[in-house]
């Protein structure tokens, strides 16, 4: 038995400060969303009813936008310490993955994926926030209707990452969730 | 130490800043994420200069206008009878019938209109610009000869006001319209004269102006009082 070390500490702060910044985006857009629900299928009233998100139009704006700063600021921060101290290396999809690498060939496209639709859920995010003022970036979505349509599918993208990242962690157990707590890992 | 210990010290290290945290957004963050939005907003409009157009190709002429919200407009009105109160600070209110509005140089553009529920649709529309209505009738000015910061508005029972600032009510988009897609206002859409400024969402774009004022204090604004930000701009 052996302890590695698999997570820094700087990036096992950032993670859970992470958590709790990306739920109330998701949640404060959705507040948001209800007011204007025009994609087909989203959604059904009982999901609307279940987490109390009717006619909080007002409440959404304010929280989406102010917490909007943390969370791209933390993405930010993110980007910055991945390349800088080789972290990228780890996480960069590869034609042929290193066996004794951190990360599968599948966590790597999914972790550098997520990653960039992060980045286009930000920008189509001040694409519809500042249509006039950021008229070239809205333009360069594709207009505002589509650049909100970007907006919604990128949140669907990112919320189901969210669950599948969820369910793997409590599939390979409590050796991968401690090391993002603790930041090691025990091998035999 | 050992891997245990490491375990429960991180453990307790994150549960502890959970707890911090959400002491923290409860207490102290959430109850002003409206401040930081305002003050972004304010932030926006200082790093581009406001002057920047939202055009639009224009919809099909007599398209119909979206139609959204009848606050201050439940009173029936009787068009040819109507008129606006522009109060002044040195004199008696100036009241301006239609007549007075359609003498001033006609001005006409196309946008996307935005509601800040999350829909947008095309407008064309026709008016005076609101700087040309300041100008014709000397408006506008504070004691110190100076612009007033800020304009008010409210329709003629004042159950609908807005409250923007002088810098966007200059804009050469800003009008006071009686014209929309071509057509003269709808009695729904705000007829007969209603303030259009497609550089902020629709809440600022008051229908049937009854009352026009200027102040250096923020006058009030119905849905900044109920939650949303005062400055809204696009």
């Amino acid at each position: 038995m052996k302890v590695v070390e698999k997570h820094p500490f700087w990036l096992r702060c950032l993670h859970w400060l992470n958590v709790p910044l990306f739920l109330l985006m998701i949640w404060s857009g959705l507040l948001i969303y209800w007011a204007n629900d025009v994609y087909p299928g989203f959604f059904p009233q009982w999901f609307y009813d279940l987490f109390k998100m009717n006619f909080r139009l007002a409440e959404g704006l304010a929280i989406h936008f102010a917490v909007a700063w943390a969370f791209v600021l933390t993405g930010l921060v993110y980007t910055v310490y991945l390349f800088r101290t080789g972290h990228a290396k780890e996480l960069a999809p590869r034609v042929k993955a290193p066996a004794h690498g951190l990360f599968s060939a599948a966590q790597r496209v999914a972790y550098t994926g997520v990653l960039a639709v992060a980045a286009l859920e930000v920008l189509s995010g001040f694409a519809i926030h500042k249509p006039v003022q950021l008229q070239w970036l809205t333009r360069l979505l594709g207009g505002y209707e589509t650049a909100r349509l970007i907006h919604f599918v990128c949140m669907l993208v990112l919320s189901a990452f969210f669950f599948v990242h969820v369910l793997q962690v409590i599939r390979a157990g409590w050796n991968t969730f401690r090391a993002m707590v603790a930041g090691f890992e025990v091998r035999k | 130490m050992t891997p245990r210990q490491r375990t429960i010290r991180s453990f307790a290290w994150l549960l502890g800043l959970m707890i911090l945290g959400a002491v923290f957004w409860w207490g102290w963050a959430k109850p002003r994420a409206l401040t930081v939005v305002e003050g972004s907003g304010k932030l926006w409009s200082k790093l581009s200069d406001n002057r920047r157009l939202n055009t639009h190709p224009a919809p099909p002429p007599g398209k119909e206008v979206r139609v959204n919200g009848d606050i201050g407009l439940e009173t029936p009105i009787d068009l040819a009878r109507w008129t606006v109160d522009v109060i002044r600070d040195d004199a008696k209110p100036l009241r301006l019938k239609m007549a007075d509005i359609l003498a001033l140089p006609k001005s006409e553009t196309s946008t996307l209109f935005f509601c800040i529920e999350g829909w947008s649709d095309p407008l064309s529309y026709a008016g005076a610009r609101f700087s040309d209505f300041l100008d014709r009738f000397g408006l506008g000015k504070d004691p110190e000869g100076g612009m007033y910061r800020y304009v008010g508005l409210a329709t003629p029972d004042g159950k609908y006001y807005v409250s923007l600032d002088m810098e966007s009510m200059l804009h050469p988009q800003t009008m006071l319209a009686y014209e929309l897609n071509g057509r003269p206002i709808e009695v729904e859409n705000g007829a007969p004269l209603r303030l259009v400024i497609p550089i902020k969402y629709g809440i600022k774009s008051l229908k049937r102006v009854g009352k026009i004022f200027f102040s250096n204090r923020r006058p009030p604004d119905y849905w900044a009082e109920r939650g949303y930000d005062w400055f809204a701009g696009l």
